[in-house]
């Protein structure tokens, strides 16, 4: 097994998936000859050629609805949104055309698009570019969401997201995009919907997704070496699908909850797996499920207090001691 | 405020219908009598089907919002009947016509007006939504100009793929200000793409006028300049002449994979939907003169039997037979079953509708 980068995780998921399907697009912005704006798609233009490697204008609306047309008739398009901020342009046809087109054709049309790229905040970069849009995009029936936190599920799960037949958003970090993992060398997916126990505990679970679950990871390392106490660590990878059954059954060994992710706190994902608690294992509870999410403003430019409107280790601390109080 | 600019309108619109001078056209001169006699019958299917439309719109049984196609019936039939194997359409929720000329059945499209699962989307599309995939029909498309990049990639598949063929997109005068329309463009002409824009202009988008809507340098089509796209002006109320121009454009696609916009002038005798009025933005004179005098389904009539193609018997039982169809459908789709409470959560995702070892997904997926 390689110890790879979540970048290189997510560019050997599109190198595979190249080989196997020649049905298999890469477009975007900056992708091929630029290598991509992040080197995600590095070196896929010399080993692929220009007809599977696509450079696009700044054009999302005109290069997603592109995609998701293309997808109608067997295509498979794995798009780059160069920041998901940039999704706002194409909304319309990433919401109303690749997520209504099945439904409204009575299941006569699917749509295997991906659209991939970071969404994420805490890169300096000011409001319009550090959207966190899951939640967003989850709400709508017909639409899957994922959000991978390791270079091992960054890889697994893209592969999933290729294969899938309904359009799937890969939601990245630019933060994660260095950070090192194992990562086999064979064939593998992460099926959609499937969590993931992190880290093993008894008294407490977090559960977040995305660059949240590796600053749940570091708090719980600090609540069991400072505390005295065991944290369990579920990572949800998939919004949409969401695996349910995995965090009911971390809950009901913990009776305690602390939901953790960078959208802002109303009507994030965290709300939804709150309301899921609630009502499927309300009687576990031994406390009120408490909730860390971005502090509730467009994010600011300023880097310290960036880090400071993100969740950190030190918030989920206070807050998970909070819990166990 | 400087003056709009006057549209340029081709000269055979000037005048009152009258012999076209396509009709030796030689993709028109090809057509058999019978080919004539179907394209005729096909055009005044759409006439009738769309008439018993506003009977059971105004009975209450169709929902929402119902957008005709009379008096545009010769732009659909026209490039449609030009089509092969190959060849894709999309368009915007004006969507019948187009939907009839490829073969959809009157009983299926009722249906799908009255929200019946015998609908062509099982009642889950309505009126701006229709789709037969099979046929080379995409929708069927509710957000004005947002059908445009999807047609751009129909004919990018094509064209990946290695086919001869093309994507005709269809859309409304109003569409030509919408940012996506002007992407498409941008993107079919920069990489060379099998496809026709074709702007259906019935000179009003909804309630506003080209000259209140729309800068253009006399015509919309014109814009295609900008984008090193080809372009032409039809008169609409001719489907010899919409088939005479849109086969040139067709050629460019298929020979050349270059795109191309077509605008084709034309007149919706209705409101924009059954929920406009029409008193506010146009006159009643206006609509008796293009129903007169330009009508493209008389006008067709006309022309077949100037060839003695037809003959007023057959065409009368042409009529008749339409009408007698459209009976039938308001019957299939009155008596037609509702979809059922447990049909709201089908079709969302294939996988769900698919699920099993071989699918990726696991997990919930749809929320109580």
């Amino acid at each position: 097994m390689a110890v790879i980068s979540y970048r290189e995780a997510l560019r050997a998921a599109m190198r595979e998936e190249l080989k196997r399907d020649d049905k298999v697009v890469i477009m975007g912005e900056e992708v091929a000859q630029f290598n991509g704006a992040y080197k995600v798609t590095e070196g896929l233009l010399k080993e692929f050629g220009p007809k599977r490697i696509v450079d696009t204008p700044i054009s999302e609306a005109g290069f997603i609805g592109l995609g998701i047309g293309a997808s109608m008739l067997g295509i498979r398009p794995v798009m780059e949104l160069m920041f998901w901020s940039f999704s706002y342009v194409a909304f319309d046809q990433i919401v109303n055309n690749a997520g209504n087109i099945r439904y409204m054709s009575g299941g006569l049309i699917n749509c295997p698009i991906v659209i991939r790229g970071p969404g994420n905040g805490g890169t300096n970069v000011g409001a319009t570019h550090s959207h966190t849009p899951e939640a967003i995009l989850a709400s709508h029936p017909g639409i899957k969401v994922v959000c991978p936190a390791t270079p091992y599920d960054a890889k697994g799960l893209l592969k999933a997201a290729i294969r899938d037949n309904d359009p799937v958003y890969v939601m990245e970090n630019t933060i994660l995009y260095n950070d090192k993992g194992e990562v086999p060398d064979e064939d593998y997916i992460v099926p959609l919907g499937v969590a993931d126990v992190k880290r093993v505990g008894t008294d407490l679970t977090i559960v977040a997704h995305g660059r949240a679950v590796i600053t749940s990871l570091k708090a719980a390392e600090i609540l069991e070496q400072e505390h005295g106490v065991s944290v369990e660590v579920v990572d949800l990878r998939s919004i949409r699908p969401l695996d349910e059954e995995t965090i009911l059954a971390s809950v009901r060994k913990t009776h305690r909850a602390l939901l953790v992710e960078e959208n802002k706190p109303f009507c994030g994902v965290d709300a939804q797996v709150a309301y899921l608690i609630q009502s499927k294992a309300f009687d576990e509870l031994d406390a009120p499920i408490h909730r860390v999410s971005s502090i509730d403003a467009p994010q600011i430019y300023c880097k310290r207090m960036e880090d400071q409107q993100l969740p950190d280790v030190n918030r989920v601390v206070r807050e998970a001691l909070k819990v166990l109080a | 405020m400087a003056k709009p600019a006057v549209l340029t309108h081709p000269e055979s619109l000037k005048r009152p219908a009258g012999p076209s001078e396509y009709a030796k056209d030689p993709v028109n001169a090809a057509l058999t009598k019978a080919e004539k006699i179907a394209l005729y019958t096909k055009m005044a299917r759409i006439r009738h089907f769309e008439q018993r439309c506003i009977r059971i719109y105004q009975q209450g049984k169709i929902g929402g919002f119902l957008h005709l196609y009379v008096g545009q019936e010769a732009v659909a039939a026209g490039t449609i009947s030009l089509l092969g194997k190959h060849d894709h359409l999309i368009t915007g929720y004006r969507d019948h016509g187009h939907g009839l000329m490829v073969g959809m059945g009157m009983n299926e499209c009722m249906a799908e007006l009255t929200g019946r699962v015998t609908g062509c989307s099982q009642g889950k599309g309505g009126s701006m939504h229709y789709f037969a995939p099979d046929k080379n029909y995409w929708g069927g498309h509710g957000i004005v100009g947002g059908q445009a990049p999807l047609g751009t990639g129909l004919a990018y598949a094509v064209k990946y793929m290695g086919q001869k063929g093309s994507c005709l997109v269809y859309m409304g005068d109003g569409a030509v200000n919408q940012g996506a329309v002007h992407e498409a463009y941008n993107l079919a002409s920069l990489w060379d793409l099998p496809v026709i824009f074709v702007v259906e202009n019935n000179g009003y988008s909804m309630g506003t006028s080209q000259e209140r809507s729309t800068a253009h340098p006399g015509c919309l089509a014109k814009r295609a300049e900008g984008y090193n796209m080809a372009w032409d002006v039809i008169n609409g109320h001719d489907v010899y002449e919409v088939r005479a121009k849109t086969a040139i454009a067709l050629k460019r696609a298929h020979e050349e994979s270059k795109p191309t916009v077509l605008e084709i002038f034309t007149y919706r005798y209705f409101g924009h939907s059954m929920a406009d009025p029409d008193k506010t933005y146009r006159d009643k004179e206006e609509i008796k003169e293009y129903r007169e005098k330009k009508d493209p389904v008389l006008a067709f009539e006309q022309e077949l039997l100037r060839e003695k193609v037809l003959t007023p018997e057959l065409s009368l039982k042409i009529n008749e037979e339409a009408m007698a169809e459209a009976d039938k459908a308001a019957i299939f789709a009155d008596e037609s079953p509702d979809p059922t409470v447990a049909d709201i959560t089908k079709h969302i995702y294939w996988e769900e509708d698919n699920r099993g070892p071989k699918t990726t997904s696991r997990g919930t997926i749809i929320f109580e």
